[in-house]
């Protein structure tokens, strides 16, 4: 028996941190076996957000920054133009990217930064313990939205692929999730597709990921991979937001 | 006439200054009175085939310079006063993550949007942290053309020899006046610095890691320690500080910037009246000059600080005096220009 | 004939592995990891086809599939 399926080079051995069921996990697996496969491990530069993935500096086997809450893609910015030859890529969540960074987010994408943004959406704060996120749904509970979120006091819930699809720069924006097998192997496509993209020289791309956060929504992780399907992919549908 | 000497406003010998030392990018955001400095920029970095970039704000600025520092590379960002608040987040990381970079202030008036006259009220954030945490920033305060250039030069080697940010803090009043300034014609001065922490691709090595979140047990405080050190380090090394008559001196006037290019005039008028007075000027204002201030606070001598402020650096001119000899203010806050009679006038009142 | 491999002190317990299991060959066990979680094991080799559903799914990158 040969195997078929295992650790990747591009993740170090360290267990992460995250709670089970957790969907970052996957995530960071999928980058890595992407990494891998397009033979970029030694000239990858990531750059971890501030959240529950901050430290996914621990996790990935290549050099890794930290960077403030909501500038990776300016630290991108940064490190992409005086290392045009390097790979360069953000991992971060809804409250780095959709809130406190939405407008490195933007700029990133309209100036079309030649860089690859993996988006993790999971409707809420993690490491602070639960509080709402931009992209909380209308009348989810939350550390912060206790009677639900309501649209009137805080809003509507952000779309940024929607959003950055009406940018210049941006030449690939998708949705996925990876709360079962099918969605699971669409964000592998969609994420090496993001990273191939910088490779080729084509400009922003950002890979919209919804994620399980069983313990913050107060489910099981069967429960919580449940409600992606049943209720938010009905708010953040799954797609293709622009391709060129 | 020297070839070399070029007449220039004082944001454009600040650009040079940062070109010959080799700065490979630069990131900006307009903002009065330092619209030169990215304008500039914009023309020369892109003919030298280097990184302009204006940034969507000052934050992505000095994050764009964080990135680009963290693989080693020579890198700038430039404000003035509001947009130098914003930084400041970005200058804490810095510090917290020790990489190098240079930083120019080109002081206005504040609090808030202020105006757009030159002032020295960012003494107090400069120097005394501006963004959160256990940290310093090295300050260079030119007072002319020539030391737009050469200060702004100089920064990139400190702040590579010590991974950590300069700042160089100027004000509206040098940045757009004009001087000849001497001009280098020498390759970039390059000490060699170790590198073993730049992030550039983990190519035959270990991967590394920059970050400023240290959460193990004791990691934070051990890691301030041996910051501690490198500060320590800096204040015996780095200290710049002009002094003139100060050894038969009854009153001494202390300030930096601007304010001691009036000062030094002022100074020279009193002595011709034989008023005797002597004239110490803070280039660096952190590491701040206390040693050469506390051997001259001696005698029946009188100190008096001249700011464009409410009166900021004076508080340290005091703790370094240490009570032994009085200490007085003349300020001008909301970008007031001090002036040369009001200064002679105040010297006069102190004899 | 395939398998698949577990790190048992790695495993969390969040079970997402047997749910996609389409040949049931993944159970809870009964004894506890160092982390206190009763960690999944693998206990069907006849059935198991390797498709890897399981190491897809793992958040924690602690399975191994052998085909």
């Amino acid at each position: 028996m040969n195997k078929i399926l295992s650790r990747p080079e591009s993740l170090t051995l360290i267990q992460h941190s995250y709670c089970p069921g957790c969907g970052h996990g996957i995530i960071h697996r999928i980058i890595a076996e992407c990494i891998d496969e397009l033979g970029v491990r030694e000239k990858t530069i990531g750059i971890a957000p501030v959240g529950c993935a901050v430290f996914a500096y621990d996790y990935f086997n290549f050099d890794v920054t930290e960077a403030a809450h909501g500038r990776p893609p300016a630290v991108a910015t940064g490190i992409k133009r005086v290392l045009p030859d390097r790979v360069v890529f953000t991992y971060q969540g809804d409250g780095d990217l959709a809130a406190i960074g939405t407008n490195e987010t933007v700029h990133a994408a309209n100036r079309s930064e030649n860089i690859t943004v993996i988006f993790v959406n999971n409707a809420v704060y993690g490491m602070t313990g639960g509080q709402m996120a931009p992209t909380t749904i209308e009348k989810q509970k939350t550390a912060t939205t206790p009677f639900g979120r309501d649209i009137k006091r805080d809003g509507y819930p952000l779309k940024v692929c929607e959003l950055l699809a009406a940018t210049g720069g941006a030449v690939y924006l998708e949705r996925v999730a990876v709360n079962n097998i099918k969605n699971i192997m669409k964000t592998r496509k969609a994420i090496k597709k993001a990273f191939q993209n910088q490779i080729d020289n084509k400009g922003f791309s950002l890979v919209e990921v919804l994620s399980q956060c069983p313990v913050n929504w107060g489910m099981t992780p069967k429960e919580s991979v449940k409600w992606m399907d049943d209720v938010f992919v009905k708010h953040f549908p799954l797609g293709v937001y622009k391709d060129i | 006439m020297d070839k070399n000497k070029i007449l220039m406003k004082g944001n454009i010998a600040l650009c040079e200054g940062a070109i010959a030392a080799g700065c490979l990018a630069y990131f900006g955001y307009p903002i009065t009175p330092q619209n030169e400095v990215p304008a500039h920029m914009s023309k020369r970095m892109v003919e030298l085939n280097r990184v302009f970039l204006q940034a969507e704000s000052e934050l992505a600025a000095v994050n764009m310079v964080f990135g680009a520092s963290l693989t080693g590379t020579r890198a700038m960002t430039s404000s003035s006063s509001p947009g130098i608040s914003l930084k400041q987040e970005g200058i804490s990381y810095l510090a917290g993550c020790e990489l190098p970079a240079v930083i120019a202030n080109v002081q206005r008036g504040g609090p808030g949007l202020g105006n757009i006259a030159g002032s020295q009220s960012d003494y107090f954030q400069t120097t005394k942290g501006g963004g959160h945490g256990d940290y310093r920033t090295i300050t260079l305060a030119p007072f002319s053309v020539q030391e737009m250039y050469d200060f702004t030069y100089q920064a990139f080697n400190l702040a590579e020899k010590y991974r950590n940010p300069v700042m160089i803090l100027s004000d509206g009043v040098v940045g757009q006046m004009m001087e000849p300034v001497v001009i280098r014609q020498d390759k970039p001065q390059k000490q060699k610095h170790n590198r073993s922490w730049v992030l550039d691709g983990c190519k035959n090595r270990k991967p590394r890691l920059i970050r400023s979140l240290l959460m193990a047990e004791g990691a934070l405080e051990e890691f301030n320690w041996k910051l501690k050190k490198k500060y320590d380090e800096i204040r015996k090394n780095e200290i710049r500080v002009e002094t003139q008559d100060i050894e038969d001196a009854d009153i001494i006037l202390v300030a930096f910037g601007i304010a001691a290019r009036v000062a030094k005039a002022a100074m020279k008028q009193a002595r011709s009246e034989g008023i005797k007075v002597g004239y110490i000027r803070p280039i660096t204002l952190w590491p701040f000059p206390e040693n050469v201030i506390r051997d001259a606070a001696r005698g029946k001598r009188k100190f008096l600080v001249a700011e464009m402020n409410l009166g900021q650096m004076v508080e340290d001119v005091r703790l370094a005096v240490e009570g032994k000899c009085p200490v007085d203010f003349l300020g001008r806050p909301g970008g007031g220009l001090i002036n040369q009679e009001e200064l002679l006038n105040k010297i006069r009142s102190l004899k | 004939m395939s398998k698949v491999k577990i790190e048992s002190e790695k495993c969390k317990g969040c079970y997402l592995c047997i749910e996609v299991c389409p040949k049931k060959c993944l159970e809870v066990s009964k004894e506890f990891n160092k982390k206190g979680y009763h960690p999944v094991e693998f206990v069907n080799d006849k059935e198991c086809t390797g498709c890897g559903f399981c190491y897809q799914i793992c958040p924690e990158v602690c399975i191994e599939v052998y085909k």
